[in-house]
């Protein structure tokens, strides 16, 4: 087991490395000056010319990308061109504020997923399956910005229930947990827990349908141990590709969504990645993108480390 | 099954039925369309929003704007200066005369001295309070200023690289933030941008970045008739135009910016108050006279100009627009008095590109750089779209190249020589013009094409410079003014760009907001606004 996960980790290092390339590149990349999160387009050539030096943009990229990277390995992923303050600071206060969508969004969305998906796989074909089917369809493809904003239109604008945007009255640094706080995260919790709902139930669905058909079962039922017993065995051999496929999504939601905060003005890291787009604020986009990759690696590892714990035919293979 | 959906539900009107009634009384809570907090540190950044809301609150300039009325453009008004005169016996020097007994929200006074050590915070890179941040939001906005002296404590002198009657203008782009507060938070401006001092209306009293900034009432401000009506203002960034309706419409804020045009007719339904006003915003095709551009031809430019719909336009805006007759809207002291009448006439179009050899069989083919979106864009997709079809009821045959909005904005200083233009014609990037440098020295003069200015599309015409510099150096407001409507009479009958639109800054307020008087400007003044309990 200790060599399995040794090999894990190593396996991780590469990717790691070449999502720390992608990132610097892909920001290069795209379109629009830099310096225009400090510099208005009218701005002198001198001036510009002097905040190219300050910021190191007048380097040659793999120059800039050494840089970046030695520093990033050091905890330092530099200043944000706008604000002035420290990358890091900046994404681990968004990333918390992500975080508590996430895990809300992941509960909701797994455990409602997990029975719908258990209760549609056991019921194959009959009408708790079409509702959990056309449940995880719907939950698969409402663009879920869209869903956001009829969520708001009905429950804020119209029947003005829940608040619209934001992270409670005083901000995030104020959250408390209470009732009026919890109430800012029920649309967008909401939200974003629909493509995890659906996703889960599906898979859920179709595995728990694929092991009910299969000899062992007949077997097991045949050897007369109760639905209970039979049911234990069915969850233990769902477990470890419904746990990738939730390691997968929770990587997702973690990674939070642009549009969903965007929508609901969450200063998560999806809105954090808007800002910094569109002020093109390379350190703070570049910082967010792999902060926010290596948390995904870092899951997936976990994953990979958790899965043959359940499953020993992995330990095996 | 049917026990867990209760629970949910009986969750969900627990949570439901504990909302609080939305905060009232003296609390004015607004939704700016910038995805963060404005700099605070003394110049803020994200263009005239920032001005508006983090600017004039926490600060002052030399010279304000008078934004009390609604009836007539804003027009420059003592504010930290008192009076501002060129020096009789020399052109390029410039006297002001500071208010008197004026002190920073942290008590210090504002003086000569700090009037010189924020100049240096912007001008000198070699001063230890030089912020390369505020330098690049406002350096722009001085091009004539050499340096600045102090002549006694409540007096101080600028000197002008030329004759220079613009500089008033300039700088009420200029804020002052406290040398003393700089130095209790470390001599940091990244300190100073969550604890900031300056001498405006408004105090700083609380900053979440990304999320809120709360201010309120400066007591002790300099001028009482401006002293605040609110107990608080809150000022949060929601960039997305339907999450600020739903945080109106559900009484999370009690202001919003930029409603979508779609939205006011429901808004106005739902009892919000919407407010408009024409302000110096353009939104035109600035046309290329490069070699091979079809808009060297003058038919062809006011064939162009006569085939707009303006109206019909309008319309496609929920009336959220002014057609445009010139640069400037026609009541302005510098429209002047152009024989050319920008309007819809469709067939004396067609009757000037017959003329000049096109038909609708045979059009004149032109490409225009337009934006998806951006500030000040309006809608730039439909209303480009609505453009197109005109232009080709007469002949126009228009081709859009749609760029990424700062893509589009960083190539306007390109110009239509460099190949980032991609062999367009036109390009299509709205702006102010509340200054004579902004609206027509910075596009029109010889001087400013790439890379000095936004002379985009290589226009040169040496009356039109010998005009702007006269114009400069003419320290008589009312024969500068003169001279500008001369200058913009010129470029009406020239058709020198196509004239289409003026924004009217559309705003949607809660009927609880009472006393908001929208000037015709980019900025305006919050302190005279108040809430209703």
């Amino acid at each position: 087991m200790g060599f399995y996960v040794l090999r894990r980790v190593i396996y991780a290092l590469p990717i790691a490395l070449s999502v720390t390339v992608v990132c610097f590149l892909l920001v290069h990349i795209a379109p629009g000056d830099p310096l225009n999160a400090v510099a208005p387009a009218d701005a002198p050539v001198e001036v510009i010319n002097a905040l190219k030096v300050a910021y190191g943009f007048d380097q040659p990229l793999p120059v800039q990308y050494f840089r970046w990277l030695g520093r990033a390995l050091a905890g330092d992923l530099g200043t944000s061109v706008a604000t002035g303050r420290p990358v890091l600071a900046e994404v681990m206060t968004a990333v918390v504020n992500t975080i508590l969508l996430a895990v809300f969004a992941a509960v909701l969305g797994f455990s409602l997923g997990a029975v719908l998906g258990g209760m549609a796989g056991y019921r194959h074909k009959g009408i708790v399956d079409r509702i959990a089917t056309a449940l995880s369809v719907i939950g698969v493809s409402v663009p879920h910005y869209w869903l956001g904003m009829v969520l708001t239109i009905i429950f804020s604008s119209k029947l003005n229930w829940l608040p619209a945007m934001g992270a409670g009255p005083g901000g995030s640094k104020e959250w408390l947990w209470d009732a009026e706080h919890l109430r800012y995260l029920v649309l967008p919790v909401t939200t974003l827990a629909v493509i995890p709902l659906g996703i889960v139930t599906r898979t859920i669905r179709a595995l728990v349908a694929d092991i009910l058909s299969k000899d062992f079962v007949q077997a097991l039922r045949a050897k007369g141990m109760s639905d209970r017993a039979v049911f234990l065995h069915v969850v233990k051999n769902v477990a470890p590709t419904a746990l990738a496929v939730m390691g997968l999504q929770l990587g997702y939601l973690l990674g939070g969504s642009i549009l969903v905060e965007t929508v609901f003005a969450w200063p998560g890291s999806g809105f954090l990645l808007n800002t910094a787009i569109f002020q093109r604020d390379l350190p703070l986009l570049q910082g967010t993108i792999l902060i926010l990759c290596m948390i995904f690696v870092l899951l997936n590892l976990l994953v990979d480390i958790i899965q043959p714990a359940i499953d020993p035919r992995m330990r095996r293979s | 099954m049917r026990r867990l959906t209760t629970c949910f539900a009986g969750l969900f009107l627990a949570l439901g039925l504990a909302v609080p009634p939305a905060q009232a009384g003296g609390t004015l809570r607004i939704a700016m369309t910038a995805s963060d907090i404005p700099l605070t540190t003394g110049q803020p950044d994200n263009g005239a929003e920032g001005y508006r809301f983090l600017g004039y609150t926490i600060y002052d300039a030399l010279v304000n704007w008078d934004l009390s009325k609604a009836d007539k453009p804003a027009s420059l008004t003592p504010g930290l200066a008192t009076s501002w005169n060129i020096d009789p016996k020399d052109n390029t020097r410039w006297i002001i005369n500071l208010r008197k007994g004026v002190k920073f929200h942290d008590g210090s006074p504002f003086n000569a001295d700090a009037v010189v050590w924020n100049f240096e915070k912007i001008l000198n890179n070699q001063s230890p309070q030089f912020d390369a941040k505020q330098a690049a939001n406002v350096l722009t906005r001085f091009p004539g200023i050499k340096g600045v002296k102090k002549i006694d404590n409540d007096t101080f002198e600028i000197d002008t690289k030329a004759p220079d009657a613009w500089i008033p203008y300039e700088l009420a782009w200029m804020f002052f933030s406290s040398p003393a507060q700089w130095e209790k938070v470390g001599r940091s401006w990244d300190k100073f941008a969550a604890q900031p001092s300056g001498t405006g209306p408004f105090k700083l009293t609380k900053l979440v970045p990304h999320e809120l900034a709360q201010l309120e009432p400066n007591a002790d401000y300099w001028d009482k008739n401006r002293i605040p009506k609110t107990d608080k203002l809150i000022l949060m960034p929601i960039p997305d135009p339907n999450t600020r309706t739903a945080a109106l419409l559900s009484g999370q804020v009690d202001w919003i910016e930029a409603p979508a045009p779609d939205m006011i007719p429901n808004l106005k339904a739902k009892g919000m108050q919407i407010t408009s006003n024409v302000y110096p915003h353009t939104w035109p095709y600035q046309f290329s006279f490069v070699e091979g551009s079809p808009w060297r031809d003058i038919r062809v430019r006011k064939a162009a100009n006569l085939a707009v719909d303006r109206e019909g336009l309008k319309q496609l805006l929920g009336g959220m627009m002014v057609p445009a007759e010139g640069l400037v809207t026609s009541d302005h002291p510098w429209f002047g008095k152009p024989s050319f009448k920008v309007k819809y006439d469709p067939e004396e179009a067609k009757r000037l590109l017959k003329e000049a050899g096109f038909s609708k069989d045979h059009p004149v083919k032109a490409k225009i750089l337009i934006s998806a979106s951006g500030s000040g864009q309006m809608l730039p997709l439909a209303m480009n779209e609505f453009i197109q079809q005109n232009l080709a009821d007469v002949g126009i045959a228009l081709e859009f190249e749609v760029l990424e909005w700062q893509t589009l904005y960083a190539n306007w200083r390109q110009g239509a020589k460099d190949p980032a233009s991609r062999a367009g014609t036109a390009t299509n990037v709205s702006f102010a013009w509340q200054d004579p440098m902004v609206a027509f020295y910075r596009f029109m003069h010889s001087s400013m094409v790439s890379p000095n200015g936004f002379n985009w599309g290589w226009y040169t015409n040496s009356e039109v410079d010998t005009l702007l510099d006269q114009a400069r150096a003419t320290f008589d407001t009312a024969q500068q003014d003169a001279l500008l409507a001369k200058l913009h009479t010129k470029l009406v009958d020239d058709a020198s760009w196509l004239f289409i639109a003026h924004d009217v800054g559309p705003r949607a307020l809660s009927p609880k907001v009472k006393g908001f008087v929208q000037a015709r400007s980019w900025f305006q003044d919050l302190t005279p606004v108040s809430m209703d309990k």
